[in-house]
């Protein structure tokens, strides 16, 4: 398996919405191949041939009944907002203005 | 924004070198009474952030529960799109960010949709098929609204801010995918709009979603690519986002061909993009480029466990469908014995559900089509209102109808009677009765009227006793008028003939 | 010392039916403990003492009028309990230790929180724990270390530090933790306490902050077998909230606990994992578990050596799909809804902007790490490899799991690998401390239960006893761990909580 560089952990911090600073994207970079170096070994023995897991316990259906429960009252919904205009929450421009 | 205006090639010269390969993503809302993981109301237009639970904020530590009418909903479009229902199938995690998207993930179907590899006949004006072949249809959740507020006209671009509200966020979707569609060639952007005219109808018809274009219920995404004529493999596709009505579906992929074609004949090569549509121009603008960003990093929903179809649970559903919707038209024609023309138009007005009740309460299919596309139509039209809103039954119909054939009342006083039911003041029978509307065809007092038109009119009467029978009509004024209106007119005739010994 | 803080869970119940001591008594007495060492400890960030009171006259009066409302009380009701700050919980904070959550107030409460709502179990506040429950040590709490109380300058483990010094500490007699690759066990193996992860789905995540939603499981922390039995059968069941809660609830946990303690184990077979011995493993740690295995025997257990080759690619596979799995569950704090929200020092004021600013200033270096290996492992090119194969690998370890279970009724094993290390001694090695969760990942990734039981000391610190089961057999995981509980007491003629030193409350500076 490839070492991880610091462009991939660029690109992984832009998809994550994290902000780093040069400095911790190097520290980063570093930590991140040395982890993945050690645990790279999973690959070494997932034969094609073994299903995957994604859920310990095996259940299937879990369904809900179509009936309406209880919301949250407006002042629940806004109540921890970091910023709200009324009955609606705010948040900054989505595209650069320019 | 810059003022660029795409190069434009003339829809006919650009099908002449190229072939259009088309692709539909439609969104279709569910009706369903709450949310697809949450137990809110699933409800249009009500205040902004009331219909919202811990779920559907995304609060910390909340998990998702499916709803079954929501599966079972699902189910049902993938059989009227004759797909195969998918035995065991699961959620998926499709990962971006946006503010309207209380998780940053959205909980859609990645690998293994509910139902898949099914096809729809799409019949165009003129009576031909194309089969579009579906791929796919699967479940997901749609978003909150944006308001974008500051800049220009709630638009995206120069908004100082937005304002999120989560009512919508969460509310069942289906995702219906087709296939690449080859062959449509110029009819590209009337198959366009068909397809989705024929989406919309049968979840309409399914009575799963409300299928408001104007509300957001349906929703288009279309794909456009040219291939040169003699080429084998598809070019570069361009997808035009929220494509919201009929008709801008058809401007839209009719635009998105022009375009293309101008930029491939410039020797350019076409972006892979997001497009989006401009009603106001009737064109598209550039969105962003596919990129990294689409990296959706899609993995198995943790929180939620597969769902399985046992086939009595698919052929329960099955027995639920309704016929569909074009193999009805066809039967109804047939039994209707409509001309082409007169089907069509019928089928525009939107009164088939009508016409099919009034013949099923008694009345020919011919009655029932000269009232719902005569009189009612043009009583809607003049009260700027839907038909089916004016409150007029099929009953009304098949009883203006015998009173007729009756010799009750003639044609013109049941157009009367019919503006009185409108008006609310009982039915035809009622009505007649109580404004003594029915037909003079009483013989002494027809006989009294005539004797005074003819005494009043000795020219006329000498013109008919000359063979010129249709004089007729000139006494058939007054004798109306005397009667005021409620003459059998054929029955007139009789007299004035008798009285003449003709 | 008050002595009413030493008294169990049950033991404290039974007084509080005899009426020979009330809640509030009780409450009060734990509320000063609090008071005495917490400064010193920091096992609490919250202490929601006006509430716990207030519950505990309830039940006060409840029980002096008599009655059918008495008769009505569940059997721990007025007994206090402390509540891991993952949790969430009306009324009180919930931060995950996390700034990004500071200051938040939940709206709703987990369904743990409803039942011990409902049967009246005074909440006397929030515990702290590794952020977003991300570590083996607490020191990655945003409110900084919990201390352990056998050594001040020890960890407590993690991310449950805070429960696990809580109970340890006299603070409280029982306490919730949750458990994604060892964060109830390992805290409770190196604190001298019991903790238990149940089966996946034996108790309801709704409500718990999700760190790896396929991995974590809330369970109980107590002092003693039979009261983590109790909390577990108050907390379990079937919630229809969460769709992976097992249909029926799990029973017998506390008849299971007792008839256990009566010490009769003749015809239980007890296997001893080969990966989970020897190498790796402190000699003092080795010693113990081995003098353990020798009590189980002489009680009429038959000690069998299993085999689970696939076990040493468990932290591999771990260490993938849980961050796979944090990376998308921690996207949610962004700053829009609820929260941390942090404006970028310059450039444009886009949404985008401001929730890369309020995710790098409100997540630790422990979460980002997380974040950005789960990102990479699920990134395009790379999920076969990586999340792929890691499922493929848990679906080995259910397979391994399987076999044993065919040879052996429950298995056993160490805990943890060490006792508990200095505090700082991991800092710059997170490796190193990913290695502390290798004897109890396994049972996370195949979703079965697992108890860990005080076995003695090294070094003058706890070594724990880890016990799996077989899914949905839970029931055996307190036989067998009551079992040893009492062989072990009766040999040192007291229990091993007793013998943790006073909280030297002057030797650190208390806290602020």
């Amino acid at each position: 398996m490839s070492a991880i560089s610091r462009e991939d952990v660029v690109h992984l911090a832009h998809l994550a919405h994290i902000e780093m600073s040069d400095a911790e994207l190097d520290k980063m970079t570093g930590e991140l191949d040395a982890i993945v170096g050690a645990i790279a070994s999973v690959s070494e023995v997932a034969a094609s041939d073994v299903p995957a897991t994604s859920h310990p316990i095996p259940l299937t259906n879990v369904l809900r009944e179509d009936t309406v429960g209880q919301t949250l009252s407006i002042e629940e919904v806004l109540l921890n907002a970091p910023d709200s205009d009324s009955d609606r929450f705010k948040v900054p421009a989505i595209l650069d203005g320019e | 924004m810059s003022n660029y205006t795409d190069e434009l090639v003339d829809f006919d010269t650009a099908l002449d070198r190229y072939d259009p390969v088309l692709g539909f993503e439609v969104h279709v809302e569910l009706n369903t009474k709450t949310k697809m993981f949450s137990d809110a109301p699933n409800a249009f237009g009500d205040e902004p952030n009331t219909n919202v639970t811990p779920v559907d904020l995304g609060l910390p530590g909340v998990l998702p529960v499916v709803n079954k009418t929501a599966v079972e909903y699902s189910i049902l479009i993938g059989l009227a799109l004759n797909c195969q229902i998918a035995e065991k199938c699961g959620f998926a995690r499709k990962n971006y960010f946006y503010p309207d998207t209380p998780k940053n993930f959205q909980t859609s179907q990645y690998d293994d949709p509910i139902a898949h590899d099914g096809w729809l006949d799409i019949e165009l004006e003129d009576g031909e098929v194309f089969r579009v072949e579906i791929e796919r249809a699967h479940m997901e959740e749609d978003a909150g609204k944006l308001t974008h507020m500051g800049g220009a006209a709630g638009r995206i671009q120069g908004a100082d801010y937005s304002l999120v509200d989560y009512n919508r966020a969460g509310v069942p979707l289906v995702e219906i995918v087709t296939k690449p569609i080859v062959g449509a060639g110029k009819r590209a952007p009337e198959l366009a709009r068909a397809y989705v005219a024929a989406i919309r109808e049968i979840v309409k018809n399914l009575g799963v979603s409300d299928a408001k274009m104007e509300r957001g219920n349906v929703r288009c995404d279309a794909n456009v690519s040219l291939m040169p004529k003699d080429a084998d493999k598809f070019g570069t596709r361009t997808e035009t986002k929220n494509v919201n009505s009929l008709r801008a579906v058809e401007h839209a992929v009719r635009f998105e061909i022009e375009r293309h074609a101008a930029v491939l004949d410039s020797g350019a090569k076409i972006v892979q993009e997001t497009r989006h549509w401009h009603e106001d121009t009737r064109s598209t603008t550039s969105g962003r480029p596919k990129s990294d960003a689409d990296d959706y990093r899609y993995f198995p929903e943790p929180d939620l466990v597969p769902i399985v179809t046992t086939a009595e649970w698919v052929e329960e559903l099955r027995s639920r469908l309704p016929e569909p919707p074009a193999e009805r038209r066809k039967r109804l024609k047939a039994e209707w014995g409509y001309a082409d023309k007169e089907f069509r138009d019928v089928v525009n007005a939107g009164v088939l559900d009508e016409i099919e009740a009034t013949v099923a309460a008694g009345a020919s299919a011919a009655v029932a089509r000269k009232w719902w596309m005569g009189e009612i139509a043009r009583l809607a039209k003049a009260a700027d209102k839907e038909i089916a809103d004016l409150g007029v039954t099929p009953q009304t119909i098949v009883e203006l109808n015998s009173l007729i054939e009756g010799k009750k009342i003639n044609d013109k006083i049941a157009r009367q009677v019919l503006e009185f039911v409108i008006a609310g003041e009982g039915t035809p029978s009622e009505i007649v009765e109580k404004r003594g509307l029915a037909v003079v065809n009483d013989d002494d007092a027809l006989g009294k009227a005539v004797d005074e038109a003819m005494a009043a009119m000795p020219d006329v009467v000498e013109k008919i006793k000359g063979g010129k029978m249709q004089a007729i009509g000139a006494l058939m004024g007054p004798v109306m008028k005397a009667t005021r209106g409620q003459a059998d007119a054929g029955r007139v005739r009789e007299i004035v003939m008798e009285k003449l010994g003709l | 010392m008050n002595e009413l803080i030493k008294l169990s869970a049950t033991e404290l119940a039974a007084k509080l039916r005899a009426g020979e001591v009330t809640s509030v008594e009780a409450v009060q007495a734990h509320l000063d403990r609090i008071a005495e060492v917490d400064g010193t400890l920091n096992a609490f960030l919250h202490v929601n003492a006006k509430e716990a009171l207030a519950v505990a006259a309830e039940v006060d009066a409840i029980r002096a009028a008599g009655g059918a409302g008495a008769e009505a009380l569940h059997p721990l009701a007025g007994v206090p309990i402390a509540i891991k700050d993952l949790i969430v919980t009306k009324g009180q904070p919930t931060t995950a230790a996390s700034k990004m959550l500071e200051g938040w107030m939940s709206p709703y409460d987990a369904t743990v929180i409803e039942k011990i709502r409902a049967a009246k179990l005074p909440m006397l506040g929030k515990t702290n724990l590794d952020e977003f429950a991300m570590g083996s040590s607490t020191e990655h709490s945003a409110y900084g270390v919990t201390r352990n109380p056998w050594d001040l300058n020890r960890i407590p483990g993690g991310s449950g530090g805070g429960s696990a010094a809580a109970v340890a500490s006299f603070e409280a007699p029982l306490a919730l933790g949750t458990d994604t690759g060892g964060s109830i066990r390992q805290p409770g193996a190196v604190t001298g306490t019991v903790g238990v992860k149940p089966t996946y789905g034996a108790v309801s995540r709704y409500g718990a902050i999700a760190m790896a939603s396929s991995l974590d499981q809330i369970g109980p922390v107590s002092r003693t077998v039979l009261d983590s039995a109790y909390l577990q059968e108050l907390i379990g069941g079937h919630d229809p909230k969460d769709s992976t809660s097992l249909p029926n609830a799990l029973e017998g946990l506390v008849a299971a606990a007792e008839s256990g303690a009566a010490g009769d184990l003749e015809g239980l077979r007890i296997g001893v994992i080969k990966e989970l011995t020897g190498e790796g493993y402190q000699e003092g740690v080795q010693a113990r578990f081995n003098e353990s295995l020798e009590l189980l025997k002489a009680a009429g257990a038959e000690i069998v050596e299993v085999s689970c080759p696939n076990f040493k690619y468990a932290l591999g596979a771990y260490y993938l799909i849980m961050p796979s799995e944090v990376s998308s569950n921690l996207a949610k704090f962004d700053g829009v809804r609820y929260g941390k929200r942090v404006l970028p020092e310059d450039g444009p004021m886009t949404i985008e902007r401001v929730m890369g600013a309020t995710r790098a200033a409100g997540f630790g270096d422990e979460v980002k790490r997380r974040i950005i290996l789960g990102t990479y492992a699920l990134s395009a090119g790379y999920y076969d490899a990586y999340y792929g194969s890691a499922q493929k690998v848990r679906t080995l370890i259910q397979r391994d799991f399987a076999a044993a279970f065919e040879q052996a009724d429950v298995l056993v094993s160490p805990t943890a690998p060490t006792v508990a290390f200095e505090l700082g001694a991991n800092d710059n090695d997170p490796l190193a401390m990913y290695l502390n969760d290798v004897a109890t990942i396994p049972a996370n990734l195949a979703g079965v239960p697992g108890i860990t039981v005080p076995g003695g000391l090294s070094e003058n610190l706890p070594v724990g006893i880890q016990f799996l089961a077989p899914a949905y057999e839970d029931a055996r995981l307190y036989r067998a761990g009551a079992a040893l509980e009492a062989l072990l007491e009766k040999q040192w003629g007291h229990s091993l909580i007793s013998q943790a030193p006073a909280i030297d409350t002057a030797s650190i500076a208390q806290e602020a």
